[in-house]
Protein backbone atom coordinates (compact mmCIF):
# COMPACT_ATOMS: atom_id res chain seq x y z
CA UNK A 1 0.00 0.00 0.00
CA UNK A 2 1.36 3.43 -0.90
CA UNK A 3 2.48 5.51 2.03
CA UNK A 4 0.21 8.36 0.96
CA UNK A 5 -2.84 6.09 1.09
CA UNK A 6 -1.76 4.42 4.27
CA UNK A 7 -1.54 7.70 6.13
CA UNK A 8 -4.48 9.35 4.46
CA UNK A 9 -6.56 11.19 7.01
CA UNK A 10 -3.75 11.51 9.53
CA UNK A 11 -3.84 15.05 10.81
CA UNK A 12 -0.73 17.14 10.27
CA UNK A 13 1.74 16.62 13.07
CA UNK A 14 -0.73 14.63 15.13
CA UNK A 15 0.57 11.07 15.12
CA UNK A 16 -0.85 8.48 17.49
CA UNK A 17 -0.02 8.77 21.16
CA UNK A 18 -0.13 6.14 23.89
CA UNK A 19 -3.61 7.43 24.76
CA UNK A 20 -4.89 6.57 21.29
CA UNK A 21 -3.77 2.96 21.67
CA UNK A 22 -5.37 2.81 25.10
CA UNK A 23 -8.60 4.15 23.57
CA UNK A 24 -8.32 1.37 21.00
CA UNK A 25 -8.59 -1.14 23.85
CA UNK A 26 -12.00 0.18 25.00
CA UNK A 27 -10.90 1.10 28.55
CA UNK A 28 -14.45 1.32 29.92
CA UNK A 29 -15.28 -2.21 28.79
CA UNK A 30 -11.86 -3.29 30.02
CA UNK A 31 -12.55 -1.92 33.52
CA UNK A 32 -15.69 -4.06 33.82
CA UNK A 33 -13.72 -7.07 32.55
CA UNK A 34 -10.95 -6.52 35.13
CA UNK A 35 -13.48 -6.15 37.91
CA UNK A 36 -15.59 -9.22 37.06
CA UNK A 37 -12.46 -11.33 36.48
CA UNK A 38 -11.08 -10.19 39.84
CA UNK A 39 -14.33 -11.22 41.55
CA UNK A 40 -14.17 -14.60 39.78
CA UNK A 41 -10.64 -15.06 41.13
CA UNK A 42 -11.46 -13.95 44.67
CA UNK A 43 -14.64 -16.01 44.88
CA UNK A 44 -12.93 -19.20 43.74
CA UNK A 45 -11.98 -21.77 46.37
CA UNK A 46 -8.30 -22.31 47.02
CA UNK A 47 -5.59 -19.78 46.47
CA UNK A 48 -3.27 -18.36 43.88
CA UNK A 49 0.05 -16.67 44.61
CA UNK A 50 -0.50 -12.87 44.43
CA UNK A 51 2.13 -12.54 41.69
CA UNK A 52 0.39 -15.19 39.56
CA UNK A 53 -2.97 -13.58 40.40
CA UNK A 54 -1.67 -10.25 39.14
CA UNK A 55 -0.30 -11.86 35.96
CA UNK A 56 -3.63 -13.62 35.34
CA UNK A 57 -5.56 -10.38 35.78
CA UNK A 58 -3.13 -8.51 33.52
CA UNK A 59 -3.45 -11.16 30.79
CA UNK A 60 -7.26 -11.11 30.97
CA UNK A 61 -7.24 -7.30 30.81
CA UNK A 62 -4.83 -7.16 27.88
CA UNK A 63 -6.73 -9.94 26.07
CA UNK A 64 -10.00 -8.03 26.49
CA UNK A 65 -8.33 -4.82 25.28
CA UNK A 66 -6.84 -6.64 22.30
CA UNK A 67 -10.24 -7.92 21.23
CA UNK A 68 -11.54 -4.34 21.56
CA UNK A 69 -8.79 -3.17 19.18
CA UNK A 70 -9.61 -5.94 16.69
CA UNK A 71 -13.29 -5.02 16.91
CA UNK A 72 -12.44 -1.39 16.13
CA UNK A 73 -10.29 -2.51 13.19
CA UNK A 74 -13.13 -4.55 11.69
CA UNK A 75 -15.88 -2.03 12.44
CA UNK A 76 -14.00 1.11 11.35
CA UNK A 77 -16.25 1.49 8.29
CA UNK A 78 -19.43 1.78 10.35
CA UNK A 79 -17.87 3.48 13.38
CA UNK A 80 -17.21 6.65 11.40
CA UNK A 81 -20.96 7.06 10.74
CA UNK A 82 -22.22 6.67 14.32
CA UNK A 83 -22.20 9.52 16.85
CA UNK A 84 -21.16 7.19 19.71
CA UNK A 85 -18.14 5.80 17.84
CA UNK A 86 -17.09 8.55 15.38
CA UNK A 87 -14.38 9.80 17.77
CA UNK A 88 -12.64 6.42 18.03
CA UNK A 89 -8.95 6.46 16.98
CA UNK A 90 -9.39 4.88 13.51
CA UNK A 91 -12.36 7.00 12.28
CA UNK A 92 -10.59 10.06 13.73
CA UNK A 93 -7.57 9.18 11.59
CA UNK A 94 -4.91 9.03 14.31
CA UNK A 95 -4.40 5.26 14.12
CA UNK A 96 -4.44 3.34 10.84
CA UNK A 97 -6.52 0.18 10.43
CA UNK A 98 -3.31 -1.83 9.86
CA UNK A 99 -1.81 -0.55 13.11
CA UNK A 100 -4.96 -1.53 15.01
CA UNK A 101 -4.95 -5.01 13.44
CA UNK A 102 -1.29 -5.62 14.30
CA UNK A 103 -1.70 -4.21 17.80
CA UNK A 104 -4.78 -6.36 18.51
CA UNK A 105 -3.32 -9.55 17.05
CA UNK A 106 0.01 -9.30 18.85
CA UNK A 107 -1.63 -8.55 22.20
CA UNK A 108 -4.22 -11.33 21.76
CA UNK A 109 -1.62 -14.00 21.05
CA UNK A 110 0.76 -12.76 23.76
CA UNK A 111 -1.92 -12.56 26.47
CA UNK A 112 -3.25 -16.07 25.74
CA UNK A 113 0.21 -17.68 25.63
CA UNK A 114 1.40 -15.86 28.75
CA UNK A 115 -1.73 -16.84 30.72
CA UNK A 116 -1.46 -20.43 29.52
CA UNK A 117 2.26 -20.85 30.24
CA UNK A 118 2.47 -18.92 33.52
CA UNK A 119 -0.91 -19.69 35.14
CA UNK A 120 -2.76 -22.61 33.52
CA UNK A 121 -4.05 -23.70 30.13
CA UNK A 122 -7.73 -23.88 31.10
CA UNK A 123 -7.63 -20.14 31.81
CA UNK A 124 -5.50 -19.56 28.69
CA UNK A 125 -7.91 -21.60 26.58
CA UNK A 126 -10.93 -19.72 27.93
CA UNK A 127 -9.24 -16.40 27.16
CA UNK A 128 -8.56 -17.57 23.59
CA UNK A 129 -12.19 -18.67 23.32
CA UNK A 130 -13.37 -15.26 24.58
CA UNK A 131 -11.26 -13.32 22.09
CA UNK A 132 -12.19 -15.65 19.24
CA UNK A 133 -15.87 -15.52 20.13
CA UNK A 134 -15.89 -11.72 20.28
CA UNK A 135 -14.06 -11.25 17.00
CA UNK A 136 -15.20 -14.11 14.79
CA UNK A 137 -18.66 -14.96 16.15
CA UNK A 138 -19.88 -11.54 17.30
CA UNK A 139 -18.01 -8.88 15.31
CA UNK A 140 -17.52 -10.62 11.98
CA UNK A 141 -20.54 -12.92 11.84
CA UNK A 142 -23.50 -11.96 14.02
CA UNK A 143 -23.29 -8.19 14.47
CA UNK A 144 -24.27 -7.23 10.93
CA UNK A 145 -26.53 -10.22 10.25
CA UNK A 146 -29.02 -10.83 13.04
CA UNK A 147 -30.91 -8.89 15.72
CA UNK A 148 -29.87 -11.69 18.09
CA UNK A 149 -26.28 -10.39 17.72
CA UNK A 150 -25.87 -9.20 21.28
CA UNK A 151 -27.79 -12.11 22.82
CA UNK A 152 -25.27 -14.66 21.53
CA UNK A 153 -22.34 -12.25 21.32
CA UNK A 154 -22.92 -11.32 24.95
CA UNK A 155 -21.21 -14.58 25.87
CA UNK A 156 -17.87 -12.97 25.07
CA UNK A 157 -18.37 -10.35 27.77
CA UNK A 158 -19.57 -13.01 30.21
CA UNK A 159 -16.43 -15.16 30.15
CA UNK A 160 -14.01 -13.01 32.27
CA UNK A 161 -15.21 -14.14 35.74
CA UNK A 162 -15.04 -17.71 34.45
CA UNK A 163 -11.44 -17.14 33.33
CA UNK A 164 -10.60 -15.63 36.73
CA UNK A 165 -12.15 -18.66 38.45
CA UNK A 166 -10.26 -21.05 36.16
CA UNK A 167 -6.98 -19.21 36.86
CA UNK A 168 -7.34 -20.17 40.53
CA UNK A 169 -8.98 -23.61 40.35
CA UNK A 170 -7.74 -24.83 36.97
CA UNK A 171 -11.28 -25.77 35.97
CA UNK A 172 -14.88 -24.78 35.35
CA UNK A 173 -17.63 -25.33 37.92
CA UNK A 174 -21.30 -24.55 38.61
CA UNK A 175 -20.33 -21.38 40.48
CA UNK A 176 -18.30 -19.97 37.60
CA UNK A 177 -21.08 -20.89 35.15
CA UNK A 178 -23.54 -18.94 37.33
CA UNK A 179 -21.24 -15.88 37.23
CA UNK A 180 -21.12 -16.30 33.46
CA UNK A 181 -24.91 -16.54 33.26
CA UNK A 182 -25.45 -13.33 35.25
CA UNK A 183 -23.52 -11.28 32.68
CA UNK A 184 -24.95 -13.29 29.77
CA UNK A 185 -28.56 -12.58 30.82
CA UNK A 186 -27.72 -8.98 31.72
CA UNK A 187 -26.28 -8.08 28.31
CA UNK A 188 -29.51 -8.03 26.19
CA UNK A 189 -31.57 -5.63 28.36
CA UNK A 190 -28.45 -3.50 28.88
CA UNK A 191 -27.66 -3.13 25.16
CA UNK A 192 -31.25 -2.93 23.97
CA UNK A 193 -31.87 -0.03 26.39
CA UNK A 194 -28.94 1.73 24.67
CA UNK A 195 -30.15 0.71 21.20
CA UNK A 196 -33.58 2.20 21.92
CA UNK A 197 -32.22 5.71 22.10
CA UNK A 198 -29.38 5.15 19.60
CA UNK A 199 -31.67 3.44 17.11
CA UNK A 200 -31.08 5.92 14.27
CA UNK A 201 -27.30 5.45 14.45
CA UNK A 202 -27.60 1.69 13.98
CA UNK A 203 -30.20 2.13 11.25
CA UNK A 204 -27.92 4.46 9.27
CA UNK A 205 -25.05 1.97 9.22
CA UNK A 206 -27.27 -1.08 8.64
CA UNK A 207 -26.55 -2.92 11.89
CA UNK A 208 -29.69 -5.00 12.54
CA UNK A 209 -30.16 -4.14 16.20
CA UNK A 210 -33.52 -5.27 17.55
CA UNK A 211 -35.21 -1.80 17.50
CA UNK A 212 -34.16 -1.37 13.86
CA UNK A 213 -35.43 -4.76 12.70
CA UNK A 214 -38.35 -5.55 15.00
CA UNK A 215 -39.24 -2.04 16.13
CA UNK A 216 -39.03 -0.31 19.51
CA UNK A 217 -42.20 -1.94 20.90
CA UNK A 218 -40.90 -5.48 20.38
CA UNK A 219 -37.55 -4.37 21.86
CA UNK A 220 -39.36 -3.12 24.97
CA UNK A 221 -41.16 -6.47 25.26
CA UNK A 222 -37.86 -8.35 24.95
CA UNK A 223 -36.22 -6.08 27.57
CA UNK A 224 -38.97 -7.04 30.03
CA UNK A 225 -38.67 -10.77 29.20
CA UNK A 226 -34.88 -10.79 29.64
CA UNK A 227 -35.14 -8.71 32.83
CA UNK A 228 -37.58 -11.25 34.29
CA UNK A 229 -35.11 -14.02 33.42
CA UNK A 230 -32.14 -12.05 34.76
CA UNK A 231 -33.49 -11.47 38.29
CA UNK A 232 -33.55 -15.14 39.45
CA UNK A 233 -30.16 -15.74 37.83
CA UNK A 234 -28.86 -12.66 39.67
CA UNK A 235 -30.10 -14.03 43.00
CA UNK A 236 -28.94 -17.63 42.40
CA UNK A 237 -25.36 -17.28 43.78
CA UNK A 238 -26.96 -17.20 47.25
CA UNK A 239 -28.59 -20.60 46.70
CA UNK A 240 -25.38 -22.31 45.59
CA UNK A 241 -23.37 -20.91 48.48
CA UNK A 242 -21.42 -18.39 46.43
CA UNK A 243 -23.12 -15.34 47.97
CA UNK A 244 -24.19 -14.67 51.55
CA UNK A 245 -27.19 -12.93 53.06
CA UNK A 246 -26.04 -9.44 52.07
CA UNK A 247 -25.78 -10.68 48.50
CA UNK A 248 -29.31 -12.08 48.69
CA UNK A 249 -30.68 -8.75 49.94
CA UNK A 250 -28.71 -6.63 47.43
CA UNK A 251 -29.53 -8.78 44.41
CA UNK A 252 -33.22 -8.94 45.38
CA UNK A 253 -33.61 -5.20 45.93
CA UNK A 254 -31.60 -4.17 42.86
CA UNK A 255 -33.34 -6.85 40.82
CA UNK A 256 -36.71 -5.38 41.79
CA UNK A 257 -35.51 -1.90 40.75
CA UNK A 258 -34.20 -3.33 37.46
CA UNK A 259 -37.57 -4.93 36.76
CA UNK A 260 -39.44 -1.76 37.71
CA UNK A 261 -37.31 0.27 35.30
CA UNK A 262 -37.78 -2.35 32.58
CA UNK A 263 -41.58 -2.05 32.97
CA UNK A 264 -41.24 1.73 32.92
CA UNK A 265 -39.38 1.44 29.60
CA UNK A 266 -42.15 -0.87 28.39
CA UNK A 267 -44.91 1.58 29.26
CA UNK A 268 -43.26 4.85 28.17
CA UNK A 269 -43.04 4.72 24.39
CA UNK A 270 -43.27 8.28 23.09
CA UNK A 271 -41.01 11.31 22.85
CA UNK A 272 -38.08 12.46 24.90
CA UNK A 273 -39.41 10.85 28.07
CA UNK A 274 -39.10 7.40 26.42
CA UNK A 275 -35.44 8.10 25.57
CA UNK A 276 -34.78 9.40 29.06
CA UNK A 277 -36.15 6.28 30.73
CA UNK A 278 -34.28 3.97 28.34
CA UNK A 279 -31.10 5.85 29.24
CA UNK A 280 -32.00 5.50 32.92
CA UNK A 281 -32.28 1.71 32.53
CA UNK A 282 -28.98 1.61 30.62
CA UNK A 283 -27.13 3.49 33.38
CA UNK A 284 -28.82 1.52 36.16
CA UNK A 285 -27.97 -1.80 34.47
CA UNK A 286 -24.26 -0.93 34.74
CA UNK A 287 -24.69 -0.11 38.41
CA UNK A 288 -26.67 -3.35 38.94
CA UNK A 289 -23.93 -5.57 37.55
CA UNK A 290 -21.19 -3.66 39.32
CA UNK A 291 -23.04 -3.80 42.66
CA UNK A 292 -23.74 -7.55 42.45
CA UNK A 293 -20.10 -8.37 41.84
CA UNK A 294 -18.93 -5.78 44.40
CA UNK A 295 -21.06 -7.42 47.11
CA UNK A 296 -19.65 -10.86 46.23
CA UNK A 297 -16.17 -9.38 46.54
CA UNK A 298 -17.02 -7.58 49.79
CA UNK A 299 -18.39 -10.77 51.34
CA UNK A 300 -15.25 -12.67 50.41
CA UNK A 301 -13.01 -9.97 51.92
CA UNK A 302 -15.15 -9.96 55.10
CA UNK A 303 -14.80 -13.77 55.29
CA UNK A 304 -11.02 -13.45 55.08
CA UNK A 305 -10.94 -10.76 57.74
CA UNK A 306 -13.01 -12.93 60.09
CA UNK A 307 -10.72 -15.89 59.41
CA UNK A 308 -7.67 -13.69 60.00
CA UNK A 309 -9.18 -12.44 63.29
CA UNK A 310 -9.80 -16.04 64.42
CA UNK A 311 -6.27 -17.01 63.41
CA UNK A 312 -4.81 -14.13 65.41
CA UNK A 313 -7.01 -14.98 68.40
CA UNK A 314 -5.73 -18.58 68.39
CA UNK A 315 -2.08 -17.65 68.13
CA UNK A 316 -2.12 -14.47 70.25
CA UNK B 1 5.32 25.26 -7.72
CA UNK B 2 3.25 22.08 -7.84
CA UNK B 3 6.44 20.06 -7.72
CA UNK B 4 7.49 21.91 -4.57
CA UNK B 5 4.17 21.22 -2.85
CA UNK B 6 4.45 17.54 -3.75
CA UNK B 7 7.95 17.44 -2.32
CA UNK B 8 6.77 19.07 0.90
CA UNK B 9 3.92 16.55 1.18
CA UNK B 10 6.36 13.67 0.63
CA UNK B 11 8.63 15.02 3.39
CA UNK B 12 5.69 15.28 5.76
CA UNK B 13 4.61 11.70 5.07
CA UNK B 14 8.18 10.46 5.55
CA UNK B 15 8.45 12.29 8.87
CA UNK B 16 5.14 10.78 9.98
CA UNK B 17 6.31 7.30 8.97
CA UNK B 18 9.58 7.69 10.90
CA UNK B 19 7.70 8.93 13.95
CA UNK B 20 5.37 5.95 13.89
CA UNK B 21 8.25 3.53 13.41
CA UNK B 22 10.01 5.00 16.43
CA UNK B 23 6.84 4.76 18.55
CA UNK B 24 6.41 1.14 17.45
CA UNK B 25 10.01 0.31 18.37
CA UNK B 26 9.62 1.83 21.82
CA UNK B 27 6.33 -0.03 22.35
CA UNK B 28 7.92 -3.35 21.35
CA UNK B 29 10.88 -2.73 23.66
CA UNK B 30 8.62 -1.87 26.59
CA UNK B 31 6.38 -4.89 25.84
CA UNK B 32 9.33 -7.28 25.74
CA UNK B 33 10.71 -5.77 28.95
CA UNK B 34 7.38 -6.35 30.70
CA UNK B 35 7.28 -9.96 29.44
CA UNK B 36 10.80 -10.62 30.75
CA UNK B 37 9.83 -9.29 34.19
CA UNK B 38 6.58 -11.32 34.23
CA UNK B 39 8.28 -14.58 33.21
CA UNK B 40 11.09 -14.03 35.69
CA UNK B 41 8.69 -13.31 38.57
CA UNK B 42 6.43 -16.26 37.70
CA UNK B 43 9.43 -18.61 37.47
CA UNK B 44 10.63 -17.57 40.92
CA UNK B 45 7.10 -18.09 42.31
CA UNK B 46 6.81 -21.54 40.69
CA UNK B 47 10.21 -22.59 41.99
CA UNK B 48 9.43 -21.26 45.45
CA UNK B 49 11.71 -22.66 48.17
CA UNK B 50 12.90 -25.38 45.81
CA UNK B 51 15.33 -22.93 44.22
CA UNK B 52 17.56 -23.24 47.30
CA UNK B 53 16.93 -26.93 47.88
CA UNK B 54 20.05 -28.46 46.30
CA UNK B 55 21.72 -31.60 47.55
CA UNK B 56 25.37 -30.92 48.35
Amino acid sequence: MAIETQYQGIRDGAGPGVGDFIALMKPRVMSLVVFTALVGMMAAPGGLHPVLGFIALLCITVGAGASGALNMWYDADIDRHMARTAARPIPRGVVTAEEALTFGTVLSVTSVLTLGVLVNWVAGGLLALTIGFYIFIYTMWLKRRTPQNIVIGGAAGAFPPMIGWAAVTGGVSVESIVLFLIIFMWTPPHFWALALYRCRDYERVGVPMLPVVAGPDETRRQIVIYSILLIPVGISPYFIGLGGISYLVTSSVLGAVFLWLAFKVYRTREGREADRIAKQLFVFSIFYLFALFAVLLGEKIAEWLVALGAFKAIFA
Amino acid sequence: MANNAGHEQQKKVEAERAKRQRLRSIAIAVGLGVLVVLFYAATIVHLGGNALNRPM
